[in-house]
């Protein structure tokens, strides 16, 4: 296992890992002032690319990638998300509460790199604490001579605003985030244009996830290379993780990513509380089709092999389920927080999302109806059709067929378990 | 393009002219400033959108479309204790239905409802983050971890016995919480002072006046 490298300060540094004075003791800011005085931007650029992160917001996309499509256009922008809504991920949240000045040195640096002078944080309106702590973090660099203007006596300036939502799950997708930003409603946009060619104020902008931003200051510290050198080679670095639900050792986890599900359901979680069986889990949050013990405990915990098997890692939340997990419910639960946040703008999400959660809800009640799993599929399949995973998309965004997955998955693996609830049902004109 | 709101207290007004210039463009200080607006009229009122859409150059119309595609503008009037419940997957399976239902009985509200002295509003919400430590809830945004049906009845009966002028989520954790989604590491000195999201610019209490 490698060292950690996101939350080694925070781990070493309970009481105090949030200040500056305890971020410059432990190495805080060499690797801007390394970027900023011995690196051009182009080099930066290349370290990050050759570090092979792949974004950790949820898509996967390599950052370095993504970097290189932005378009020379000025002003551009670097736009942070900290939107974290995705059920089962609070791993953002730690490092903004615990660690809010090695993201912003990330922040920094990459917005050098990047030519951008006026950076943005977009913090979910449930996340005050971060944003009181990164707001404090940046007042103290700004006092400091690490943000603002001539950053150590360089000719770099740069702005950042800390930006709260008002307590909407599709702001975490770029381009809704953006709208809101903009002072919208948080639909997203088409794409193209992506946001790297028209993003915010329809100026070039990059849109990364805190964990990948955070990352940056390693990175440049240590070499590109390093960072590819831990871990797989399609899924490097270290990742954090956040585990939920029914294990003994809930929490975030910074892991190196390739070992099997089993050691870390069983090992890094604790295995399954008060004795009892694994069920099912969620290998990638809400949206994430299921993983069950039977199939898929020897699969290596990699991006590439959670997607070859049918599901993904996305932004890394595992939520585990034990023996006594009524499958329907839980379904439930998720179809109805995708209806709950869909934005409206696509019929197939706002009406299909709906409907899943009504008909999840009639078998729930004991009114289900013999046709209700193939009125499920039926349905599922209009949002996104061959049920394929990834998903084909009949929306402008993948919320609508994230709601599908938890439908694929209890009728695939625990179709037996909803026809017994349907057949004791009684039929209802509901 | 903009114009001074001369009735709003000195405290808002300063806030907003440091919002307004925190921005290229006026327009995006529009979510900013209904939080500040919550703040000064207790909830963002017609008044407050007609007021936000004056200093931010757009109509009311447009601002009145943004306010209400997000659910943290309360477009009527919350308790001084806003309980939001987390009900989403991981919560709900490690308890959250009892916990909401502890809370509505305690508060005498229900989902959506204001109890009848105006102390309390409860709602269900969805994901807070708060997994790891799940079932969680929010007073005013600030966040307890770990909380079973009787801590978060005991919470609501704190709150109306103590009634809290700045709700800081430590002391709440340290009383009535449980499992955590991490460490905390030390203690956090800004709480709430409204239903708005405790963040110094759009107004808290702690370091912040």
């Amino acid at each position: 296992m490698s060292d950690l490298i996101l939350t080694k300060r925070m781990n070493a540094h309970p009481g105090d890992s949030h200040t500056l004075s305890r971020y410059l003791d432990t190495g805080g800011y060499v690797a801007l002032r390394k970027a900023l005085f011995d690196m051009s931007r182009d080099e930066i650029t290349a370290e990050v690319k050759a570090s092979n992160m792949r974004g950790r917001g949820g898509a996967g996309f390599p950052m370095g990638v993504k970097w290189g499509f932005l378009a020379p256009a000025t002003p551009r922008y670097l736009v942070v998300n900290c939107d974290e809504s995705e059920p089962g991920t609070f791993n953002d949240r730690q490092l903004t509460e615990r660690d809010p000045h090695q993201l912003l040195e990330g922040i920094i640096i990459s917005s050098y790199a990047l030519g951008v002078k006026h950076a943005f944080v977009y913090i979910r309106g449930e996340y005050p604490k971060s944003a009181r702590r990164l707001q404090r973090a940046a007042d103290e660099a700004r006092e400091a001579g690490y943000l603002g203007e001539s950053i150590q006596g360089s000719d770099y300036s740069l702005d950042l605003t800390i930006h709260l939502g008002g307590g909407a799950y599709i702001c975490g997708e770029e381009t809704a985030l953006l709208n809101s930003l903009e002072g919208r409603r948080g639909e997203p946009r088409l794409k193209p244009p992506f946001p790297a060619v028209e993003g915010l104020y329809a100026k070039p902008t990059i849109v990364n996830n805190v964990e990948s931003i955070a990352n940056v200051p390693w990175i440049i510290e240590n070499s590109g290379a390093a960072y590819a050198a831990i871990g797989p080679e399609r899924s490097a670095g270290m990742k954090m993780v956040s585990v939920s639900g029914h294990v003994n050792k809930p929490g975030n986890y910074e892991i190196e990513l390739g070992m099997t599900w089993r050691d870390f359901i069983f090992d890094v979680a604790g295995g399954i509380r008060d004795g009892l069986e694994l069920k099912a889990w969620i290998p990638g949050g809400a949206s994430a089709p299921w993983f069950v013990p039977e199939v898929h405990l020897d699969t290596p915990f990699t991006i590439d092999d959670v997607a070859s098997n049918g599901s993904m890692l996305g932004a890394g939340a595992v939520i585990v389920m034990d023996e006594n997990t009524n499958v329907v419910a839980a379904a439930h639960r998720l179809v109805y927080f995708f209806a709950d946040e869909s934005c409206g703008q696509c019929t197939p999400c706002r009406e299909g999302t709906t409907w899943l959660a009504d008909v999840l809800k009639r078998i729930l009640d004991g009114h289900g109806r013999p046709e209700d799993i193939d009125l499920l599929l039926s349905i599922s399949e209009s949002i996104s059709p061959g049920l394929k995973w990834p998903p084909m998309m009949t929306t402008i965004c993948p919320l609508g067929p994230s709601a599908v997955s938890p439908i694929t998955s209890i009728t695939r693996w625990f179709r037996p378990e909803i026809e017994a609830m349907i057949s004791g049902s009684e039929v209802s004109d509901v | 393009m903009t114009q001074a709101i001369s009735h709003w207290s000195q405290a808002n007004q300063e806030r907003a002219a440091k919002i307004l210039e925190a921005y290229p463009e006026p327009r995006s200080a529009i979510m900013p400033l209904l939080y500040v607006a919550s703040l000064e009229h207790e909830y963002v009122s017609l008044d407050a959108m007609t007021e936000v859409a004056g200093l931010t150059g757009v109509t009311p119309a447009q601002v009145q479309s943004v306010a209400s595609f997000y659910t943290m503008f309360k477009r009527k009037k919350a308790g001084t204790y806003l309980i939001s419940v987390c009900t989403s997957i991981s919560c709900y399976l490690m308890g959250a239905d009892e916990v909401l239902e502890a809370v509505e009985q305690e508060s005498g509200c229900h989902h959506g409802e204001v109890s009848s002295d105006g102390s309390f509003s409860v709602e269900h919400v969805e994901c807070i983050g708060a997994c790891g430590g799940a079932p969680a809830v929010q007073v005013n945004y600030e966040l307890v971890e770990g909380i079973t049906p009787a801590t978060g009845q005991k919470l609501i009966e704190w709150l109306r016995s103590t009634r809290p002028e700045v709700v800081l989520a430590d002391e709440m954790q340290q009383l009535f919480g449980g499992q955590r989604s991490f460490d905390w590491g030390s203690t956090e000195p800004e709480g709430a002072i409204a239903p708005v999201p405790a963040f110094g610019p759009y107004g808290s209490a702690g370091t912040d006046s």
